[in-house]
């Protein structure tokens, strides 16, 4: 290796420009990672699969390729890992669940994992989750906890736990995730890294194992706003293989990061989003609008009842899911899912039926509400990491239950598919993420607004200490 | 929705378990019991906003 930096270390825009240029080999990156993982990943516990020989394969073959002359697409080189509810071929799907053990290997790829891969990427494993992704801590019963690479008695989140675990870790550059109600956002928070959550309907899900069909979103955690939007432009286009992909053209974001944010209206979310909230989650708030000079606070009308309405369709369209799995098996599921998932199950339809109406009310009035802003400001996350296995922390001086409060802030938004960038406050002595939110397919404003911030040190991933 | 004890919820908890052919043992009420009102709660907060008659569903199909 020519490059004084371990390749495991760098981000995904560095390493593919190295690989392009032969500074570096896809190969001596893909052992420089395959090495990390093998020392950091006893501790993190962020993989559940590493499929070391197929990804040599395919580094050797992006070398060759780069030595015949031949083009090998912007993240030649890149290692990148999935959340095990994404089809990898030959590897049975697990989506954090015991019961899915059972299924067939898959026989193709998700379509993401294809286009991350057309464009030189390299995929090297399967990452832990959550159970069949109910969840918000990154805890799991059958695969073990993911642990936080800035305090591994604190929790990853979740419930893309692995994916959080394995970018804040430095064990890849990036990981793909996937976000019903904040499973990208909320580990994206508390392990100091960017998270995207793309316009729903943007990225395809097709071969992914779902959890709340309607809410369901995929996409990508990095070090860096250069590498969300690199893999978010490899991963967009048409799928008629996912009923909600969008027919949209591509929208390639990374040609206008630099433009910077002159001209941008960027206000701070109110009401619901500057409640329940510990004293970091304020800081990191204030810290993002002080840098972007925001001051105007605009209301999101209703966003505590959207809070509400999203968890009243996520319990029911999950248990719907589920179904049979909890006639049949119900004792190999995590009895905290099972018992929320039987709950979701006895909700009357009427009441479902109001959530999904409120829910084109609510999307109506906050649409309205970006015809006069840009880009939102809120917290991702009430607090900083808990610590694995707490069950309750105090906030306002009232007790309540962890896992169900901390996407309190994520849960408005993905509600109605708003496309989200979580950037990471570098705060001590955990990070602490912040939600920038903008109107449907705006993903290049979003993506702007983080890039400003990371180009003033105010968003950035830390390093993490002690591994 | 109108007011409801612990004892009313297990009897409906047992009532739609039959109808839906979920096996609930008794270990399991107390958190499922837990669960649910949680989500009664949050429901009624949706249900309490009132919307005209002519409101549309999120989930509407396109032929």
């Amino acid at each position: 290796m020519s490059s004084l930096l371990d390749p495991a270390e760098m981000t995904a825009t560095a390493i593919a420009q190295a690989v392009a240029s032969r500074k570096l080999s896809a190969l001596d990156v893909l052992e420089a990672v395959l090495a990390r993982i093998g020392a950091r990943d006893g501790v993190l516990n962020a993989f559940t699969d590493v499929i070391a020989e197929p990804a040599r394969a395919k580094a050797r073959a992006i070398d060759a390729a780069i030595a015949a002359g031949q083009s090998v697409g912007p993240l030649a080189g890149v290692p990148f890992a999935v959340k095990n509810l994404f089809d990898v071929q030959g590897l049975v799907t697990r989506a954090g669940a015991k019961i899915n053990r059972d299924s067939s290997p898959a026989s193709r790829d998700a379509t993401l994992i294809e286009r991350m891969e057309a464009a030189g990427a390299v995929l090297v494993g399967a990452l832990n989750m959550g159970e069949y992704a109910y969840d918000f801590t990154g805890e799991n019963i059958h695969d073990g906890n993911s642990c936080n690479p800035h305090d591994t008695s604190r929790m990853t989140g979740g419930s893309s736990g692995g994916s959080g675990g394995a970018v804040g870790g430095r064990l890849v550059p990036i990981a793909l995730g996937s976000d019903t109600n904040g499973s990208i956002r909320v580990p994206a928070s508390f392990c100091g890294i960017f998270g995207l959550k793309p316009t729903y309907g943007r990225l395809s899900r097709a071969r992914t194992f779902p959890f709340v069909a309607s809410l369901d979103h995929l996409g990508p955690l990095a070090r860096s706003v250069e590498d969300l939007a690199a893999s978010y432009d490899a991963m967009q286009g048409a799928d008629a293989d996912d009923a909600a992909c969008t027919t949209r053209a591509v929208e390639p974001v990374t040609p206008f990061l630099a433009q910077g944010i002159g001209g941008l209206r960027v206000a701070i979310a109110g009401g619901h989003f500057q409640q329940h909230l510990f004293p970091e989650a304020i800081e990191a708030v204030g810290r993002v609008a002080k840098a972007l000079n925001a001051t105007e606070v605009v209301e999101v009308p209703e966003a505590a009842r959207a809070r509400a309405a999203a968890y009243v369709i996520t319990t029911t369209e999950g248990a719907s899911l589920h179904l049979d799995r909890l006639r049949t098996r119900a004792h190999d599921f995590d009895p905290a899912v099972r018992d929320r998932l039987i709950a979701g199950a006895m909700v009357p339809a009427p009441l479902v039926d109001r959530a999904q109406k409120f829910r084109r009310w609510y999307r109506a009035r906050v649409l309205e509400l970006f015809k006069h802003v840009d880009v939102l400001i809120a917290p991702a996350t009430p607090c900083v990491a808990p610590k694995i296995g707490q069950v309750n922390f105090v906030l306002d001086g009232v007790e309540l239950p962890v896992r169900a409060n901390i996407g309190i802030h994520t849960q408005p938004i993905s509600f109605i598919g708003l496309p989200v960038v979580a950037v990471p406050v570098p705060l001590e002595p955990m990070p602490i993420g912040v939600q920038l939110i903008a109107a449907p397919w705006r993903e290049d404003l979003v993506l702007r607004v983080a890039h400003a911030l990371q180009q003033m040190g105010v968003a950035a991933a830390p390093e993490p200490k002690g591994l | 929705m109108a007011d409801r004890s612990d004892d009313d919820l297990d009897d409906y908890i047992d009532a739609v378990g039959r109808a839906l052919g979920l096996p609930i043992e008794d270990a399991w009420r107390p958190t499922i019991r837990a669960n649910l009102e949680v989500s009664l709660r949050l429901a009624k907060l949706v249900d309490d906003y009132k919307l005209p008659d002519e409101s549309e569903p999120a989930s509407v199909f396109i032929a």
